[in-house]
C-alpha cells in the first residue's frame, strides 16, 4: 500500500498564540509544531503499512518552518516527505490548501499510485475540519471522515471505518483508493526514538513549488481566498470574576450567585 | 441584500424532530434576509403535520425537500442536493448548524460551486451587501470578523449564538421537492451501519443552555454532576480523562477533539482546564469552576470559582437551588 499522510504545521497550542491584523496566526518562529492530531494520522498509516506492507509519504503545504512537521513524521517512521513551499500559497484558506494538496497528491500518484490518503480530524489552529472532505472532493476519492477505528482489507481492496458523531455512530466502507481522516481516539501515537531520529536524517524531503505540482498561483493563497479577515482582536478578559474558598457554604453561595445572575 | 432567499439546512433527528439550534438559525436568517424569503432544505422523509407548524412559526416560506434513493446520511449525497437547491433558488447565503456532518457537506458544496465557507460562527451580519461572520478562535481567546468574498457564502453557526424567536404571524410553508441527481461518485461510500444514540433524557449536549462537566476529580462518580445538571435542566459533559476512563460515553467529551459548546452557563467540576478542553468551552457565556486546587488553570477563565471539594460543593448548590425553586 502506498499511503500519503497530510500533516499541518501549526503554532504550539500551549504557547501564547496571537493573530496578526490579517487574521493569520503569527508565526514568529520556534513555537510551531506538527499538529498533534496529525500524529494520529501518521500513526494510523504506519500501523497499516506494518500490517500490510508498503510505504508512507508525509505531505505538507506551508512556510519554511513547516518542514519540521514532515520531519517529525519521518522520525516517527514515515519513508519519505514532500513539502510544498511557495510564497504564493501563503494565506490560503482551507479550500485553497485543499487544491494545493490535491495537486501534490496527483503529482505523487503520477510516480506511483496512491492507495490511501490519511489526514487528521482538524488543525488545532483553526479547527475548521473542512480540509479532508474538500481534498477528497478535489481528488474525486470516496471520503471516510473521523475514523475512530480503521481497517483495510487489501485482498478485497476495501477500507472500513467506524465513526462517532454527535447523535449516532456509523460504519462506512469504500473501495480503495480512498481518503480517511482519523480522530485522536484511533490510536496512541508513538514517540520518535533515537533510532528513528537518526534514520530520519537520511530520508528524503522533496520540496516542490506550485508550478511543480501544476497549480495556478492566482487560484490559491491570499489571491484565491474566498474569505477575508476584516478584524482580529484579543477577547477582553472576563469582568467581575469571583473566587471563593469553601469554608462550608460555597455551594449555597454558588446557588445564590446563579440566581442573582439570572442563570437559573 | 439581494432578493434571493436565505437558505437554512434543516437538521432533524431520525424521528423527524427539528434539532433545537435550527430554530436559532432560522431566526438569524430572518434578520439577514432583509425582506427576502427564508427557505429551508430538508433531507429525507418529511412529516408535514409535525414539522411544518414549527417551520411556519419561524417564517419559513418554502421547504426544499431532497428526494433520492441514495443514503441521505452521506455528506456527498446531501451535497449533491444542496448544490441543486442553490442552483434552483439562486440563493447566495446558506446557514447550517455547526456539526462535523455539516462541515463535510459544506466543504463539498464549496469545492463544487466556488462558494466561501466559514465554520463555527457565533454571529452573522450583512454589511455593504457582503456576508460578514463573527467567531472566536484560538481556544476562545481571540475574536475575528471575516467577510465572505466569494459570490455564495456557506456558514456554520454554533448553537446558542442567537435566541430563537417565532414570528408574529406564522406562515404555511410550501414544499418544493427536488429529485436529487446523485452522481456516481457520491454513491461510492457505503453506510454499512448507523446506530442512533439513545436519548439521555437530558438536553442535547451541543445545544444545551446549561452544561455541567465532570473531570478526573469525580474519580468516576458522576452522581453530583448529574444531580446539579438535573436541577438546572442542563446536559452532562466530561473531559477526555473521564471518557477515556470509561466513566461516561465518548460522546460526552467536551473539547477540541470532542463537542464544542457555548452554553449560557458552563459548570466544570474536578476539571483542571487544560487547553484542549478550553478550546471546546471557552466561548461559553458564564463559566463556573469547582476545583480543590487553587492553582488549577480553569480559574483563570472562571466567572465564579470555588476552591473546594466537588463532592460537598455540588450537592450543597443543588440542594439550595431546589430550595430556592420551591
Ligand atoms: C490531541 C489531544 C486532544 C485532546 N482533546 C481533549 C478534549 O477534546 N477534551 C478534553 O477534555 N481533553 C482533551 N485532551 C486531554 C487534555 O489535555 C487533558 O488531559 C484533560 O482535559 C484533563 O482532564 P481533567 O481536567 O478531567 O483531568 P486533570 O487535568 O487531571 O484535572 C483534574 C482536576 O480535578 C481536581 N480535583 C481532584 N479532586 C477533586 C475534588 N474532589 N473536587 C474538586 N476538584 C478536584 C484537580 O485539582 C484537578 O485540577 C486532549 C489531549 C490531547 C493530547
Ligand atoms: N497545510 C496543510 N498541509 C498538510 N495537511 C494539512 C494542511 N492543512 C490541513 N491539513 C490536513 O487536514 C486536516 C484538517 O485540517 P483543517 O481543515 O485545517 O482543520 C489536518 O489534520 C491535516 O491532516
Amino acid at each position: 500500500m502506498r499511503i500519503v499522510v497530510c500533516v499541518k504545521f501549526v503554532p504550539d497550542i500551549q504557547s501564547d498564540r496571537q493573530l496578526g491584523p490579517d487574521g493569520r496566526v503569527v508565526r514568529d518562529g520556534g513555537d510551531g509544531t506538527l499538529n498533534e492530531l496529525d500524529e494520529n494520522a501518521v500513526e494510523a498509516a504506519l500501523t497499516l503499512v506494518e500490517e500490510h506492507g508498503g510505504e508512507v509519504v508525509v505531505l505538507t503545504v506551508g512556510p519554511d518552518d513547516a518542514v519540521d512537521a514532515v520531519r517529525k513524521g519521518l522520525q516517527m517512521g514515515a519513508d519519505a516527505a514532500v513539502h510544498v513551499l511557495d510564497d504564493a500559497a501563503a494565506g490560503s484558506d482551507a479550500l485553497g490548501t485543499a487544491a494545493v494538496l490535491a495537486a501534490a497528491v496527483r503529482h505523487l500518484s503520477a510516480a506511483s499510485p496512491v492507495d490511501l490518503v490519511v489526514t487528521g480530524m482538524a488543525g488545532l489552529d483553526g479547527l475548521t475540519s473542512l480540509l479532508p472532505t474538500a481534498l477528497a472532493e478535489h481528488l474525486d476519492l470516496p471520503a471516510l471522515p473521523l475514523a475512530a477505528e480503521l481497517a483495510v482489507d487489501p485482498g478485497a481492496g476495501t477500507v472500513t471505518v467506524t465513526r462517532n458523531l454527535d447523535h449516532a455512530s456509523e460504519v462506512l466502507s469504500a473501495t480503495l483508493p480512498a481518503l480517511v481522516s482519523v480522530t485522536d481516539q484511533i490510536n496512541e501515537p508513538r514517540y520518535p526514538n533515537f533510532k528513528g531520529i537518526m534514520a530520519a536524517r537520511k530520508k528524503p524531503v522533496e520540496t516542490l513549488t506550485l508550478a511543480d505540482v501544476g497549480v495556478d498561483p492566482a487560484t490559491v493563497g491570499l489571491a484565491g481566498a474566498r474569505t477575508q479577515v476584516l478584524e482580529a482582536a484579543p477577547r477582553p478578559p472576563r469582568e467581575d470574576r469571583v473566587l471563593v474558598t469553601d469554608t462550608g457554604d460555597a455551594g449555597t453561595r454558588l446557588a445564590a450567585w446563579l440566581v442573582d445572575r439570572r442563570l437559573v | 441584500m439581494t432578493a434571493t432567499p436565505v437558505l437554512v439546512l434543516l437538521d432533524h433527528a431520525a424521528d423527524g424532530t427539528l434539532r433545537p439550534p435550527v430554530r436559532e438559525l432560522l431566526t438569524l436568517a430572518r434578520t439577514l434576509a432583509d425582506g427576502a424569503p427564508v427557505e429551508g432544505v430538508w433531507a429525507g422523509t418529511l412529516d408535514t403535520a409535525a414539522a411544518l407548524p414549527v417551520l411556519g412559526a419561524q417564517g419559513v416560506t418554502t421547504v426544499h425537500r431532497l428526494v433520492t434513493d441514495a443514503d441521505l446520511h452521506l455528506s456527498a449525497v446531501v451535497a449533491d442536493g444542496v448544490v441543486q437547491v442553490l442552483g434552483a433558488t439562486g440563493a447566495t447565503l446558506l446557514l447550517a448548524v455547526s456539526s462535523f456532518e455539516n462541515k463535510e457537506t459544506l466543504a463539498r458544496v464549496a469545492v463544487r460551486t466556488g462558494a466561501g465557507v466559514v465554520t463555527d460562527a457565533d454571529g452573522v451580519t450583512v454589511e455593504d451587501g457582503r456576508v460578514v461572520t463573527h467567531k472566536t478562535v484560538l481556544a476562545g481567546t481571540w475574536t475575528t470578523r471575516c467577510a465572505v468574498t466569494a459570490p455564495v457564502a456557506l456558514v456554520t453557526v454554533k448553537a446558542n449564538s442567537v435566541a430563537a424567536e417565532d414570528v408574529a404571524a406564522p406562515l404555511q410553508p410550501a414544499i418544493a421537492e427536488h429529485a436529487v441527481d446523485v452522481s456516481e461518485a457520491s454513491r461510492r461510500v457505503r453506510l454499512v451501519e448507523r446506530i442512533e444514540r439513545a436519548d439521555s433524557g437530558r438536553p442535547d449536549l451541543g445545544s444545551a443552555h446549561v452544561v455541567v462537566v465532570g473531570g478526573r476529580g469525580t474519580e468516576g462518580d458522576f452522581t453530583p454532576v448529574e444531580e446539579l445538571a438535573d436541577v438546572l435542566g442542563g446536559a452532562v459533559g466530561a473531559t477526555r480523562v473521564a471518557t477515556d476512563e470509561g466513566w461516561i460515553g465518548h460522546d460526552a467529551q467536551i473539547g477540541q477533539t470532542g463537542v464544542t459548546i457555548s452554553p449560557r452557563l458552563y459548570i466544570g467540576a474536578g476539571v483542571s482546564g487544560a487547553v484542549h478542553h478550553r478550546g471546546g468551552m471557552q466561548a461559553s457565556g458564564t463559566i463556573v469552576a469547582v476545583n480543590s486546587d487553587p492553582d488549577a488553570p480553569i480559574f483563570e477563565i472562571a466567572d465564579f470559582g470555588v476552591v473546594g471539594d466537588l463532592f460537598t460543593v455540588l450537592p450543597q448548590a443543588a440542594a439550595e437551588l431546589r430550595r430556592l425553586q420551591g
